[in-house]
């Protein structure tokens, strides 16, 4: 950082050539794991997410194995403990959550497109980024470790409720129990991290003459959830470090002999576990709003509509937890008032579903592999939705509380938001990461054997929670009425066809691997889209991505403008007739 | 390392850094926020935390909130004669901010040493929970405010990147405001 700042310049100073191309021989350490280029930093998010997908996938095949076959040796696993269930449920939700769905689609895709989007050359801090992968990096590790440490990891369910949570005698994980809380702070110090960055570098550093409503819409999605991360999860750092010193010091924040409050750690959490459900799910819409226009070569139907709706959204999103909480002895008449908020919240979601199908009515729709993971996103996330407003109402909620209804509710909001999206985008911007196409008919292969197996999880798992079958139990065996055959008909059908859906992500380890080295050439635009991430001068941009940075003269989704010979309009193409830029 | 493009455009008019270093302060107010609004509730149940609150010392709780807002003046100035691009004096008025964060952690030390050696720990009963939490992660903010001013040290005496020097300036001021609200919250309501 030798260079004297020029932070009050703007958009005229950066014409002059930049000297990003004299970077010199790095070494393999430097280039992989020190890199500060926001390409790299995405790619280590992605794979450390996918890695901890796989880990996360693997726990769910032994519990839900354990449950369906209760008492048998798991191939690869062996037999499953209670205690072992409790940790292996527990660390499968966290997984998912905050090592899987907000690294891949924030972090990874934030840090990818981000500056290709938005026409620079990387983040306005690279070592703020890489500093934010590598605490998230061993916060992952923290986590992990925690299963060798003595008593097992931590089990006292993701919400990590009170005093489960906090006292040793009850969780029985003295060490997992502290580790994973650790685990998890710092995985919100890395987000809060990143979140700064990708804040500050869409605000400050878009191309000339991109104006705010000339933004993709999945940056703007990605730059909502980061704000909405950075005000609610401030509450729950807070509340962590007053469990971790409930669990290792001895306080008594969350004991009521001490003085404490254990609902207020349910408060605490929640006011930050609901907002983040719209942290990860507005980066996943975003995604699929991106793939819906450009295969559907059609304007995005509505694009300040779903813009406001995911700002209302976010509003919202904050006076909605205490749905949580309908059987904690809430005050009944708080209990109407948060029915109301959450049904309203449901609202602008559903207004933005309409906006993706508006998109999709007379477009030219072209059933790409990408295009069908955003179709099936839509289709999951509307049964998610439509089940959620049974649960927001406070009446209903009191008998579905803790069953498997809230289950497959909100695996049929995670599930498209954290895989079925992600596989939208990985499909969709993988050409311009890797420079190659995956292959087509192995990618629609894997689509249905991972869509069709996914509804078969999940739709028995509505009707077993309806017949009451309860969240965290290890074993129905002793509950008469749900150990009856029909009922394990159901759990065996989810069980088989989890197997199924795993065995098949196989299908698309393989394609990944085999397109990278001999994938047909993708060239700079192989989707024909309009976006900057697709002006880049090679495919996979370079250092620094452009030669001479673009300068941006319309909207994103110029697609079939009537008159004009192309049926899209990249953002840097200057007008046919010189006009004085507004800029 | 060379500072991408990226850092130095400014579409909002706002440089890069007072940007972010805002959106910093907005995350800590959160975190901030969580934590006292806890505290609040137990407070508005528990009216016996007034008589716990009755053992704080008052006087040095008064004499660190003087020292703390001194830090902040020297702040200012140092954030003047940066404007005025006097790198050697900014510096001087760093260290002189740092001193006054130097001062409010040693003044904190001797107090709680203090209150333990009177048998209020940590674990006594919620009232000190909180009290030794919210004081100990607003310590924590000071003595990182002042080693992050020993970094900036160096470069501000050279009369290089002095922008810094406001950045530093209105986080030190966030800390300041935060022990505006713990110093009544803590020792004066009793």
């Amino acid at each position: 950082m030798a260079e004297p700042a020029q932070e009050s310049e703007s958009h005229g100073a950066e014409d002059h050539g930049h000297g990003h191309d004299d970077h010199h021989q790095e070494s393999w350490f430097i280039h992989y794991c020190w890199s500060t280029d926001h390409k790299m930093i995405a790619m280590q998010y992605m794979f450390t997410g996918m890695a901890m997908a796989i880990i996360g996938g693997f726990m769910a095949y032994v519990f839900r194995m354990q449950l369906a076959f209760p008492g048998i040796e798991v191939p690869g696993f062996g037999q499953v403990s209670p205690t072992e269930y409790n940790s292996l449920v527990t660390n499968h939700g966290a997984i998912m959550i905050f090592w899987v769905a907000m690294p891949v689609l924030i972090a990874a895709f934030g840090n990818y497109l981000i500056p290709l989007m938005l026409g620079c050359d990387d983040m306005v801090f690279p070592r703020l980024n890489r500093l934010s992968y590598q605490i998230f990096l061993i916060s992952a590790i923290v986590l992990l470790g925690s299963f060798f440490v003595e008593g097992g990891a931590f089990g006292g369910a993701w919400t990590a409720y009170p005093p489960l949570s906090s006292k040793a005698e009850y969780n029985m994980t003295p060490l997992g129990a502290p580790l994973w809380v650790i685990a998890v702070g710092l995985e919100f110090v890395a987000f809060l991290l990143g979140g700064i960055n990708f804040v500050t570098t869409a605000m400050n550093s878009r191309a000339p003459g991109m104006k705010m409503f000339d933004i993709p819409i999945v940056i703007w999605m990605i730059v909502i959830a980061s704000i909405l991360f950075m005000a609610s999860v401030g509450p729950l750092i807070a509340g962590a470090i007053m469990l971790v010193f409930d669990q290792t010091a001895g306080t008594g924040f969350f004991d009521p002999d001490k003085g404490g409050d254990p609902v207020l750690w349910q408060h605490l959490f929640w006011f930050f576990g609901h907002p983040e459900v719209y942290v990860v799910l507005l980066p996943a819409v975003g995604i699929v709003a991106e793939i819906i226009t450009v295969f559907s070569r059609k304007k995005l139907f509505g694009y300040k509509t779903v813009i406001f709706t995911a700002l209302a959204t976010g509003l919202l999103s904050f006076f909605v937890w205490a749905h949580h909480q309908f059987i904690s002895g809430i005050d009944p008449r708080m209990a109407n008032v948060f029915t109301v908020t959450t049904v309203l919240i449901s609202v602008p979601i559903a207004e933005m579903m309409f906006v993706y199908i508006a998109t999709l009515y007379g477009g030219s729709i072209r059933l790409t592999t990408p295009m069908l993971w955003a179709l099936s996103f839509i289709f999951a996330f509307i049964i998610g939705g439509v089940t959620g407003i049974f649960l927001g109402a406070s009446g209903s909620d009191i008998y579905f509380h803790d069953t498997y209804f809230v289950l497959a509710h909100f695996h049929y909001t995670f599930y498209p938001i954290a895989i079925l999206s992600v596989f939208a985008g990985v499909t969709y911007w993988y050409p311009k990461m890797f420079g190659t196409m995956l292959n087509e008919t192995l990618g629609k292969i894997h689509f249905w054997l991972t869509f069709i197996p996914y509804n078969c999880i999940f739709i028995p798992l509505f009707m077993l929670g309806l017949g009451g079958q309860h969240r965290r139990i290890w074993s129905y065996e002793n509950f008469p009425e749900l150990a009856r055959p029909e009922y394990y008909a159901l759990r065996e059908f989810a069980t088989i066809s989890l197997v199924i859906m795993l065995l098949a992500q196989f299908i698309f380890i393989f394609n990944f691997f085999w397109s990278l080295k001999s994938g047909k050439k993708a060239g700079a635009n192989p989707w024909k889209a309009c976006t900057l991430e697709w002006t880049t001068d090679q495919t996979p941009p370079g250092h620094g991505n452009w030669k001479e940075l673009p300068t941006c003269y319309r909207g994103p989704y110029e697609f079939s403008v009537p008159g004009r010979e192309k049926d899209y309009w990249p953002q840097n193409e200057p007008e046919p007739e010189p006009e004085p830029s507004a800029s | 390392m060379q500072r991408p493009i990226a850092t130095t455009r400014s579409a909002t008019g706002i440089p890069t850094g007072r940007l972010a270093v805002w959106w910093v302060i907005a995350s800590e107010i959160v975190i901030f926020g969580g934590l006292l609004a806890s505290y609040l509730m137990h407070r508005l149940g528990h009216p016996e935390f007034g008589n716990y609150a009755a053992y704080t010392n008052t006087y040095i709780g008064a004499f660190n909130t003087f020292v703390l807002l001194t830090s902040s003046l020297s702040a200012v100035l140092a954030h003047n004669a940066a404007e005025a691009k006097d790198g050697v004096k900014a510096a001087k008025y760093l260290l002189g901010t740092c001193f006054g964060g130097l001062v409010f952690a040693c003044v904190k030390a001797y107090e709680w040493n203090y209150e333990i050696s009177q048998g209020f720990t940590l674990t006594t009963n919620a009232f000190w929970s909180f009290y030794y939490t919210a004081a100990g992660l607003h310590a924590c903010h000071v003595i990182g405010g002042c080693i992050i001013m020993l970094i900036l040290y160096p470069d501000v005496k050279k009369g290089k990147e002095l922008q810094r020097v406001e950045l530093i300036g209105n986080y030190w001021h966030f800390v300041d405001i935060v022990w505006i609200f713990l110093f009544p919250l803590l020792y004066i309501a009793k």
